[in-house]
């Protein structure tokens, strides 16, 4: 059912833990749709130098937060930024139809995150990250 | 060497060599159509006619009661829409059924309902087991079948099937049971329960996959599923699978005649399972403890999916199953978890285990020292687990 990259991303997650004192923290999902992603990030002069993840959920859940945090880490925000789940479901070398909400999941945790920094920096996230996704088995990538 | 352990028997179960060897020649040299009047086929019949024999025998029936059929889905839906139209006929068009049925019975239900039949469906309360008042309670004028599992897939528990087969008679109402998990696993009468139909499947019990049988009362007269030839008495049709066929007879007869010894020994891999996995901080049994399957665990962790728990135990050589959303393919759990109340977070943390004779107290004592450290691993990272520890906390 999964790719290698799934499993090996499972079995091995990357950045698990948390970041006391984060700049930026951001959570999505929720115990009843059987998913919560909670990522954790350390920016200095708009570069993500530390990121780190804690994940409820299946397989896939797991392993597209550990591939994310390691896509982001060490890049600018603007990278982080321009993030789309389909990239992280490249990078798994592809998810089963049903679980494409997790990548979904993955995306919309780090962007709460970053929304979380600019927040905490006096900044409106608004204009540049927009609305928040409120349920994220509403969006089209859910389903 | 990392063992591997099938833990997944109410899934499916290994065919076994004996049934094999049995089975083989009519996979072979004994080709023959049963229905043809050659000795060739003469043979194919006889063979087919002991397996009725065997499986009759196997559940107190007669065997012109017994009807081979491709599966326990295909029995299930013959008995409940075959019953549905030859009651409706005469005005009764409402079923009563539970709330945690296989799907092979409640999509029946969903069909006829859309077909102006009415359902009823009982609780099965947190112990998941029908009560018996509520069951007389429902019956009304117009009941034109009781359709109960005789014990459920996911959480094992066995329904009061005499009791319901009693109060079904003493109503004039039919009664059919899904027996999928139960034949072969627990002791069955059909005449003693009061039983009118009762479903089963080969493969439940180490024969073949792709043969069932529906059992039927002498006299009960339904509309057939699958309309064709004259075979099974012209009330199934299709060329008899007499390979599947012999093979369910060897593979029930045996399940029947070793039943008690291993029994004991499946109760006892059971409940060391139970007793150790649900010293776990937040687990636990799902189901009635005494009332259910001898080869029947299933549990459920706070703070932890399902389909993670399966794929780690997985990797270290444990075959088992979940009822959980990611595991169900649709974004929620087993209808069987939220039938006994539980909470969607709650059951998205499950896990069954279910075994056969294959499985030993070794393969046990195996899973017990795999599992507490996969759940701990998983609850280390999620963040579910986090919030019910603070919650504990009263933060």
């Amino acid at each position: 059912m999964y790719t290698e990259q799934v499993m090996e991303h499972f079995t091995n997650p990357r950045n698990v833990g948390e970041i006391e004192n984060a700049d930026g923290v951001g959570e999505v999902g929720n115990a009843k749709c059987g998913d919560i992603m909670k990522i954790f990030l350390k920016i200095e002069n708009g570069i993500i130098t530390d990121v780190k993840f804690k994940t409820y959920g299946c397989a896939s859940a797991i392993a597209t937060s550990s591939i994310a945090t390691e896509m982001i880490k060490g890049q600018p925000i603007d990278k982080a930024i321009e993030l789309s789940n389909k990239a992280v479901v490249e990078a798994l070398g592809g998810l089963p139809p049903h679980k494409i909400h997790c990548s979904v999941l993955a995306e919309q945790a780090i962007k709460a995150a970053l929304r979380d920094y600019y927040t905490k920096q006096g900044i409106d996230p608004v204009p540049i990250l927009g609305e928040p996704c409120h349920d994220c088995h509403d969006c089209e990538g859910c389903h | 060497m990392q063992p591997f352990i099938y833990a997944d028997n109410a899934a499916t179960t290994a065919l076994s060599k004996v049934v094999l060897d049995e089975m083989m020649p009519y996979l072979t040299n004994e080709y023959g159509n049963a229905s043809s009047l050659y000795d060739l086929g003469n043979r194919s019949k006889a063979a087919v006619n002991i397996a009725r024999q065997r499986v009759a025998a196997a559940i107190g029936a007669m065997d012109k009661e017994i009807y081979f059929t491709a599966g326990g889905s295909e029995s299930d839906n013959w008995a409940i829409k075959g019953v549905a139209e030859a009651m409706a006929k005469k005005g009764k068009k409402h079923i009563i059924s539970t709330a945690f049925e296989h799907h092979a019975v409640l999509h029946c239900l969903e069909r006829l309902e859309k077909n102006g039949f009415e359902v009823t469906l009982l609780p099965v309360h947190e112990n998941g087991i029908i009560r018996l008042d509520e069951l007389e309670e429902a019956i009304r004028e117009d009941t034109a079948l009781v359709t109960i599992m005789y014990a459920n897939n996911e959480i094992g528990t066995i329904q009061p099937v005499k009791e319901i087969g009693e109060i079904c008679k003493k109503h004039g109402v039919i009664f059919h049971t899904d027996a999928v998990q139960a034949v072969g696993n627990v002791a069955i009468d059909v005449k003693d329960c009061s039983i009118d139909l009762l479903s089963m499947s080969a493969h439940k019990f180490h024969g073949p996959k792709g043969v069932g049988a529906l059992y039927m009362r002498r006299g009960l007269v339904i509309p057939n599923l699958i309309d064709g030839g004259a075979q099974e008495k012209g009330r199934r049709a299709g060329t008899e699978n007499t390979a599947g066929i012999v093979g369910m007879g060897k593979a029930i007869e045996l399940a029947v005649s070793t039943m008690q010894q291993r029994n004991e020994k499946l109760i006892q891999i059971r409940d060391k399972i139970i007793d150790g996995a649900t010293k776990i901080e937040r687990s636990r049994l799902n189901g009635d403890r005494v009332h259910r399957l001898p080869g029947n665990v299933s549990l459920c962790f706070e703070g932890v999916e399902g389909e993670s728990l399966l794929l780690m135990l997985d990797l270290k050589g444990v075959a088992a199953s979940s009822g959980s959303a990611c595991t169900s393919g649709s974004l929620d759990p087993s209808h069987v978890l939220l039938s006994i109340g539980l909470k969607h977070e709650i059951a998205h943390g499950s896990l069954r285990l279910s075994f056969s004779d294959d499985n030993t107290l070794e393969d046990a004592d195996y899973i017990l020292s795999v599992l507490p450290p996969i759940i701990e691993r998983l609850r280390a990272m999620s963040p579910l687990w986090d919030k019910i520890k603070s919650e504990e906390k009263g933060e």
